[in-house]
């Protein structure tokens, strides 16, 4: 299973979580976990995607999130999971 | 799921604190490129590393992607050129060298290194020619960088090959007078070379590696400085301790991506290379992290205990973070590389003899100083052979890349672009070595036990 990590950084506003994970069921990107928080303005969000079942390539899955989050002023990362367990794991 | 504060901290860290992958190195043997005739043995070479190192560029690019770790560097070594090109009938190996450059610009590769000699104990007629090869060889091209060890710990030091250095040194630089000398900036001379190192401009593929091996080199000054940003006062088992774990995550993702690069591209992994590699951006100084220990300019009183602290906790981490550590392994010093040692030298705080002591505590040594244009090559010898002796004495690699800037004078700057960055002119001693490098011969390898 390839897993990733995706964040989001923004200015809270309505509805950001419904436009990020409508982006990532249209690349069927399966949602495992997630948390989020908001601190003073800013929100963020760590969501834990496993993108087994994705047809895209992983560049594809970058940059159409990458899309939207220009869409709304988002920030949006993805990261394989492998390079946090290397750092944070022994 | 792993904590969100250490996903952050990772995020961080890449994106404000230059946490990087300096270089994926692939290190290819030459050693069946041999050939009587010099062009047939380049053509040889450049089939070799173009058809070996075909998708280095795009696998690299492809992990940058997925892992979101930027990789600097891509980037080829190969066997030392005078054993490969010891059977050519010929004198001038600049062909080679072309064909080395056209290699590495055909796979995107930014440098490829090993135009080099092992010349500790003496010279083969091979070895004479590629070093009188050097100065067109590196005026003649852009990727090609070349290496020369002259001591070694076991055999001493080549004070023939000391004063012949001396004098390649000037000639490449007066060959590229109109960019400040560029070709010293990709020529490196070694005491105790290394088979393994991933860093340019020093690397080649030793005679005990593979066909084909990837090495890699990790960064991360700024990652370091920001750590000890948080432990202000605090006593030097805390600034220890917090380098260790720091080197630990920068090495572990260093790690990670040589396995993975060595996967993907099917070539065994061999060694990631713990350096601390600073480069010119604000925030990416090694200068800095001696600073934040409490001294006020880099180079005053102390800097040497600082960086000895620095050196040490770095492996300490880093060794407990990788299946196999080689390379150079420790803090690197390159003046024009590094925005703090810059700033130190033109303030006047760090001088050429307390990067000389500096030299005896960290990885490798004097680097990418530039110096006056009118230095004689026997003080360029001089500067190599005390390099050479500290190095030898303590069983550790040092070197020197020095660049003497053509009609360049203390208190001008050569800039060299990129991340060779820019360079204060530095003072050096106006007094003769002359006599002294005029001897030649050997000095015989030190003994190695009453060690005082």
């Amino acid at each position: 299973m390839t897993r990733a990590i995706v964040t989001v950084v923004a200015r809270d506003s309505v509805g950001i979580i419904a436009h990020v994970t409508a982006s990532l069921a249209k690349e069927n990107v399966n949602i495992l976990d997630i948390s989020q928080t908001i601190l003073g303005d800013y929100f963020t969000m760590i969501m834990l995607v496993d993108l087994s079942r994705c047809e895209d390539s992983f560049e594809g899955v970058q940059e159409s999130l990458k899309k939207c989050g220009d869409e709304k002023g988002l920030v949006i990362t993805i990261q394989r999971q492998e390079i946090f367990d290397a750092m944070h794991r022994i | 799921m792993i904590n969100t504060d250490d996903i952050m901290q990772t995020i961080q860290m890449i994106d404000q604190q230059h946490l990087d992958v300096r270089t994926i190195t692939m290190g290819i043997s030459l050693n069946d490129c041999a050939d009587p005739d010099v062009n047939t043995c380049a053509q040889k070479i450049y089939d070799k590393v173009t058809h070996l190192a075909e998708r280095l560029v795009r696998t690299g690019e492809e992990i940058q992607h997925e892992y979101g770790i930027p990789i600097v560097n891509k980037r080829l070594s190969v066997t030392p050129i005078a054993i490969v090109a010891a059977s050519c009938e010929t004198e001038n190996y600049a062909p080679i060298a072309k064909a080395m450059d056209r290699a590495a610009e055909t796979v995107g590769a930014d440098f490829i290194g090993g135009f080099s000699a092992l010349v500790h104990k003496g010279f083969t007629k091979s070895d004479t020619a590629l070093i009188n090869s050097i100065p067109e060889s590196l005026a003649g091209t852009q990727r090609v960088c070349s290496s020369v060890n002259i001591a070694t710990t076991r055999s001493g030091i080549n004070m023939d090959a000391v004063a012949m250095m001396g004098r390649t040194i000037k000639k490449a630089a007066e060959l590229t007078a109109e960019s400040g000398g560029m070709a010293c900036a990709k020529l490196v001379v070694f005491a105790n070379a290394v088979e393994d190192n991933p860093f340019m401009a020093g690397a080649f593929h030793g005679e005990g590696e593979p066909e084909c091996v990837i090495n890699v080199g990790v960064s991360g000054p700024g990652v370091v400085a920001s750590a000890l940003k948080s432990c202000k006062g605090e006593p030097f088992d805390v600034v220890a301790e917090t380098i260790k774990r720091t080197a630990f995550k920068v090495t572990r993702v260093g790690q990670l991506v040589a396995m993975e690069a060595s996967q993907r591209l099917g070539v065994p992994f061999g060694v990631v290379d713990l350096s601390l590699a600073p480069t010119p951006e604000i925030g990416d100084s090694v200068a800095e992290i001696l600073e934040l220990m409490g001294l006020e300019s880099c180079g005053t009183h102390g800097t040497t205990a600082a960086l000895a602290l620095l050196n040490d906790a770095v492996k300490k981490g880093g060794i407990m973070a990788s299946s196999h550590v080689g390379g150079l392994s420790g803090a690197f010093i390159p003046v024009s590389e590094d925005a703090g040692m810059i700033a130190a030298a033109e303030r006047g705080s760090l001088s050429i003899e307390k990067l000389e002591a500096m030299t005896c505590v960290c990885s490798v040594g004097l680097d990418m100083i530039a110096v006056p244009g009118s230095t004689p090559a026997e003080t360029i010898s001089a500067i190599i052979a005390d390099e050479a002796a500290i190095g030898v004495i303590n069983s550790k690699t040092t070197a020197v890349r020095i660049i003497p800037a053509p009609g360049k004078d203390v208190g001008d700057r050569v800039d060299f672009g990129g991340l060779l960055g820019c360079a204060p002119v530095m003072p050096l001693k106006g007094w003769s070595s002359k006599e002294f490098i005029d001897r030649g011969g050997r000095i015989p390898a030190p003994i190695q036990s009453l060690r005082n």
